[in-house]
């Protein structure tokens, strides 16, 4: 960690990542893994010009009542100001001064079976002229649970940040409260949590392609994509006891070894989809009624990605080149590189290409390592001491970034950043470049977490 | 280019399809047919309101209706309007900011309606019990019917758990018909 003066932290230049405060801080994360701080003064701090501070900004806010004086954008983040029977104040949301503007109201409870969240979409005719999306509904505070509990306690609001992404988020929180208490966890368990976090990316991988397919009217993909993430959760609940894989991944090390037959079921699963993806993603490529909803719709531009470069597919999508698996990279990756593959077109067909193109490299790394398994210890325990740690693992969706202050072996201070904070406001962007009917699509395509901004 | 790719599917040999666990299977139909028929002329409609859940719980909702567990042959399925719902199925804890809209998703349901309350979150608010976010299961909103435990619980246990909550609430044709309220179940 750098401390900054005021004057430097405003003006400091790199790839924004997250701002969070603790009681006498504010701490800004740029990449590849550069953590700077300044001290608050009367509970407030320099806001930052990058277009991805404004939500960890308003975070800050709503969680600890900090201040960044100068910041443009003073709206709530995930404070509703709720009357004692629960009822709140609706915002005002303002449209385009055009003439002809009309208002659409989505949500908190979605037609899908997703999680809550409100979008207000103003339209002319159903052209989308603004997107404002209204978050915190799934606020649970995750946060300040962790304060005052041990890491191997505090794992399990880690591993709930974000069901989808439950093995990545425990495996970050995990890094992070080794890289604190300086303890290396040993080969195997590494090795266990490199195979159940490329599963858990195939599952999503596979179920997102299928249902932005089923958006576009083909069934058949989803049915058979949907089936394919089934049988990988059938083989993780065989290898590891949880369909989701959570609360496996510990600090230390993994909470339980792969069953004897785990391997052969993760193998079988893995069979399947290799056999079949050449043939689902020819429709894909050869369906003109499929090309026509996915291509050029919800575009996310270069520019636009440089100016937040967000992580994970929607950056890779729109020429960001990084990974955290590769940058800054974490074992076992750092022996087993990972092919990474970049689009520039930025689109809802991009992201699909991105997602299609890391699945083969998913299956590779998992077949190598299910070969290679190091046959050391499982855990090891952490020691009741204390200091800060960051830690990251890639989920699907991008880099998710935990940060601990451990005291004598309890948390004092966490934080969390998932990749969804730069990708929310990237939405509102991609839903202004189409029309209505194809945000279904466009939301998919990008699929952030509530949850794991909601905290 | 589709012939190739029907082609393709024709003459490749594909690994032999999972399945669901046909005994099972069979034996969830037959108690189907036995109480739903008695109810609401056996099709079900759910409404799903998540109330502050990590999205573990909807994951293993969607996988319900894939082709595997296949909700829909035991005439359950997914509505995206209360007014069309005869169940409210809520998941997640009860988090503040959702208790009026679940509140108000309960009341544009026509009566009667079952409750259901899915995961360890919203029994009683799971592993975020103590967080002043929180206020707590899913009962703190509306009196539930079912509890279906899991963190998540898998798309089997959801079906069986579905299909004995209908069985327990299934009239007995014997008796002298009533107007139900959502008290009576």
């Amino acid at each position: 960690m750098i401390l900054l003066s005021p004057a430097d932290w405003a003006a400091h230049q790199g790839k924004f990542i997250a701002l969070w405060t603790d009681a006498q801080y504010a701490y800004a994360l740029y990449q590849p893994q550069q953590l700077v701080a300044v001290e608050l003064v009367e509970g407030a701090y320099p806001a930052l010009p990058h277009p991805g501070a404004n939500w960890y900004q308003r975070l800050a806010h709503d969680l600890n009542g900090h201040k960044a004086q100068g910041a443009t954008d003073t709206r709530p983040a995930i404070e509703h100001f709720r009357n004692p029977d629960f009822t709140a104040p609706w915002p005002e949301f303002t449209s385009p001064g055009v003439e002809g503007v009309h208002q659409v109201a989505v949500g908190p409870i979605h037609a899908a079976i997703i999680e809550p969240g409100h979008f207000r979409f103003s339209l002319r005719g159903e052209e989308v002229l603004k997107l404002e999306a209204r978050l915190g509904y799934a606020h649970k505070g995750t946060l300040a649970l962790m304060r005052g509990k041990s890491p191997r306690l505090a794992a399990r609001y880690a591993a709930r940040v974000s069901g989808d992404a439950t093995v990545a988020h425990s495996l970050a929180f995990a890094q992070a409260a080794e890289t604190a208490l300086d303890t290396t966890p040993p080969a195997r368990a590494v090795y266990l949590r490199a195979i159940m976090a490329e599963l858990e990316r195939l599952a999503n991988h596979t179920s997102d392609i299928g249902a932005i397919a089923a958006d576009a009217g083909f069934a058949f993909l989803d049915a058979r994509f949907a089936l394919a993430r089934e049988t990988i959760c059938a083989a993780a609940a065989i290898a590891f006891g949880h369909r989701l894989m959570m609360d496996i991944v510990v600090p230390g090390g993994v909470a339980g070894d792969i069953m004897p037959e785990g391997a052969a079921a993760i193998i079988d699963a893995l069979s399947a989809l290799e056999f079949e993806l050449p043939s689902l993603t020819r429709v894909f490529e050869d369906y003109a009624s499929l090309q026509d909803r996915v291509i050029g719709t919800g575009i996310i531009s270069p520019a636009l990605a440089e100016a937040y470069h967000p992580g994970g597919y929607v950056g890779r999508a729109s020429g960001q080149a990084h990974d955290a698996r590769a940058q800054p990279g974490y074992p076992p990756y750092l022996d087993h590189p990972i092919h990474m593959p970049i689009q520039h077109e930025g689109d809802v067909a991009a992201r699909l290409r991105i997602r299609l193109d890391e699945i083969p490299e998913s299956i590779r790394s998992i077949r190598n390592w299910l070969q290679t398994l190091p046959t050391d210890a499982l855990a090891y325990a952490l020691p009741q001491t204390s200091g800060m740690g960051l830690g990251v693992a890639e989920s699907f969706r991008g880099p998710v970034w935990h940060w601990l202050h451990i005291e004598s072996g309890a948390i004092t201070t966490a934080f969390i950043a998932d990749a969804s904070a730069l990708h929310w406001p990237l939405l509102e962007h991609a839903a202004t470049t189409g029309i209505l009917a194809d945000f279904p699509l466009i939301n998919k395509s990008i699929n952030a977490s509530y949850s794991g901004v909601d905290l | 280019m589709v012939w190739k790719t029907a082609l393709n599917h024709i003459l490749s040999k594909a690994p032999a399809p999972a399945k669901a666990d046909p005994a099972q299977v069979k034996d969830l139909r037959a108690r189907l047919a036995a109480a739903s028929t008695t109810k609401l002329g056996r099709a079900l409609a759910i409404r799903h309101v998540p109330a502050g859940s990590c999205n573990g719980c909807e994951l293993e909702l969607r996988a319900t209706q894939n082709l595997i567990h296949d909700l829909t042959q035991y005439g359950l399925s997914f509505t995206p309007s209360p007014r069309h719902a005869d169940i409210l199925l809520i998941t997640g804890v009860a988090g503040r900011n959702m208790i009026e809209a679940a509140r108000q998703a309960r009341a544009a349901m026509p009566d009667p309606v079952l409750v259901v309350a899915l995961g360890d979150c919203a029994i009683d608010g799971g592993v975020f019990k103590a967080s002043p976010a929180v206020q707590g299961g899913a009962d703190t909103i509306t009196p539930i019917d079912l509890f279906i435990p899991g963190c998540p619980p898998t798309p089997t246990q959801i079906i069986q758990a579905l299909l004995t909550l209908i069985e327990a609430n299934a009239l007995d044709p014997m008796k002298k018909p009533r107007r139900l309220r959502a008290r009576d179940l």
